[in-house]
């Protein structure tokens, strides 16, 4: 800071706690109708301070049978769902992009530039834009309702190559000209040196692919129609569609609340890697 | 780009390269051709029938007016939630980079809606503005606005842009602020014994260094607006009332999955696949002006 004037400063604090209220509202509100009883939550005006029926409604929303008059997959299993495709699609992903990037920095083969193109041109289309020949060609494979079904098809996009291209780029040659004249092969190259060296990558990837694979929405709905293969984030719309006829807002934002709690956490937990994630590979 | 220093030739780069290549092969290669080929056919309601009509598909999307005004509504969309996200963002990262103590506290609170999935976004969003119990209406209605999105199309397509906006706050912040960050404070302090004051500072020499930021962030943010609101869309408005909130995605999936309209789904399909091309070359070229090998 330049100047030390009070009320620069006074200006300053004002507007970022407003900032911050105002991200914060719409988690607050949802944090206070999970604390509410059912028959709180249909009077408007609804509150705006938290009530006693927090460990009730978690422990119905968790293991009761959540929103009542619906056949859906119970909570905790849904939570288990999410946290394996997201684990599976972020390990799955940094796992192939480290294998091809080494290749193709690392070694001079035919055709290394037309895997090259290939792997790069899936950057460039999300998966929303060419969801019915996926969603036939999962079909076809006969792979809905499963957890490779949920995954690997996600697992299929450049970004993270890109990134490990861009670290091994980066690695100084003489790393391995010395580990060549020390006898070591290509393998043993890249669990010794390579790896090591791209930890922070690796982390920080980690953190970005969780949250994609956990916020997953699409995708899941439309592959899995057995109830007992729901993710948590998949199961809020239909709640919302429920809450049409019997609104049950304390289980539906008790169940909210517990979808975005893991992500956050692993955000807030993990934050310097996620930051330096984002703004130095640009996503 | 190649390492000078590589290993020889042999079997092990195939194998490596092998687990990408085919997963990219089956679940991307295949089905975005499979895309591109339906768009050419028109299969009749039943499906007992295709017919290989070259851009017919393409024809008929130009000439529906529905499609059309679903352009015009997606631009309208991308444009505000970039506008507003990034304004907001900029605001908030202005004042922030000049916070000493408390930073790192400002940008936790303000960095977390980025892991918030845009369904759950939407789902926060309908809940308080909802026409008979939410929050928003019922202060709303102290001003004279009579709330319901579920009827009136402007306020459903507000709805959308708050909610889509919300979420996208997080991550303009995140990288205004380390752009802020690395303008050399030397080039500030000298503006500021020259006399200019904080806000003179901040338009004629933080904003136009950066302006590459603001320029990469609207692209993230347009591709954003096209692609992941859906779930936002989906849980909020599903693209209602009427057709006010159907932005392109929604309509390929609209006309796709419930309409089975495949040839036409698939037209459009292409037609976006067109248009994230082209935002990601732009970005790319952003990219790799600023990334040195």
């Amino acid at each position: 800071m330049v100047e030390n004037r009070p009320l620069v400063t006074f200006l300053t604090h004002l507007v970022l706690v407003l900032g911050v209220l105002a991200i914060a509202l719409p988690v607050w509100i949802t944090f206070v109708a999970s604390t509410h009883d059912q028959l709180r939550m249909n009077q408007a005006p609804l509150p705006l301070w938290p009530g006693e029926y927090f460990l009730e409604n978690m422990k119905q929303t968790l293991f009761g049978s959540g929103l009542s008059g619906t056949e859906t997959a119970p909570v905790w299993l849904m939570l288990l769902n999410s946290l394996a495709m997201a684990l599976m699609i972020s390990t799955g992903k940094i796992a192939i992009s480290l294998l091809s990037a080494f290749a193709i920095v690392y070694f001079k083969f035919p055709f290394r530039m037309g895997f090259f193109w290939m792997i790069f041109i899936t950057l460039m289309l999300p998966v929303e834009v060419r969801i019915l020949p996926t969603f036939e060609v999962v079909a076809n494979l006969g792979m809905l309702n499963s957890y490779w079904g949920l995954s690997i098809p996600l697992i299929a996009s450049a970004t993270a190559t890109f990134m490990f291209r861009q670290v091994f780029l980066t690695v100084p040659d003489e790393l391995l000209e010395s580990a060549r004249i020390d006898g070591a092969g290509p393998l043993r190259f890249f669990f010794d040196i390579l790896l090591p060296l791209s930890r922070t990558n690796i982390a920080a990837l980690f953190v970005i692919l969780f949250i994609f694979g956990w916020n997953q929405y699409l995708w899941p709905l439309l592959i899995t129609t057995d109830t007992s293969m729901t993710t948590i984030v998949m199961s809020i719309k239909q709640m919302l569609e429920a809450a049409e006829q019997s609104p049950q807002w304390n289980i539906i934002m008790t169940t909210a609340l517990l979808a975005m709690i893991p992500p956050v956490f692993v955000v807030i937990a993990m934050q310097k890697l996620f930051v330096q994630g984002l703004t130095e590979t640009d996503k | 780009m190649l390492k000078r220093v590589h290993f020889p030739t042999s079997a092990l780069p195939y194998l490596l390269v092998a687990p990408q290549i085919l997963i990219t092969l089956v679940f991307f290669i295949w089905p975005a051709s499979q895309a591109m080929y339906q768009s050419f056919l028109i299969e009749d309601a039943f499906g007992l029938g295709t017919e290989f009509v070259w851009f017919e598909n393409f024809e008929i999307l130009w000439s529906d007016s529905h499609y059309l005004a679903s352009f015009q509504r997606t631009a309208v969309f991308s444009l505000l939630v970039a506008g507003l996200s990034m304004g907001v963002a900029l605001l908030l990262a202005g004042f922030a980079q000049r916070v000493v103590r408390g930073a790192m506290f400002y940008r936790t609170l303000l960095i977390w809606p980025y892991a918030v999935a845009p369904v759950l976004a939407g789902a926060l969003w309908v809940f308080m503005f909802n026409p008979t119990l939410g929050i928003f209406p019922y202060f709303l209605e102290f001003a004279g606005i009579t709330w319901n999105h579920y009827l009136n199309g402007n306020q459903a397509m507000a709805l959308v842009i708050l909610a889509a906006a919300w979420k996208q706050v997080a991550y303009n912040f995140l990288f205004y602020l380390a752009a802020m960050q690395s303008i050399p404070n030397s080039v500030i302090e000298a503006a500021a014994i020259d006399g200019a004051g904080p806000a003179r500072r901040f338009w004629t020499i933080i904003f136009p260094l950066i302006s590459p930021t603001t320029f990469f962030l609207l692209v993230i943010n347009m591709v954003y607006a096209f692609f992941e609101t859906f779930g936002i869309i989906h849980a909020v408005t599903q693209g209602g009332p009427g057709t006010s909130t159907t932005i392109l995605v929604y309509k390929v999936f609209n006309d796709g999955f419930v309409g089975l309209d495949l040839g036409g789904s698939a037209a459009q399909s292409v037609v976006l696949m067109v248009l994230v091309i082209a935002m990601t070359v732009v970005q790319f070229r952003f990219v790799e002006r600023k990334v040195a090998y």
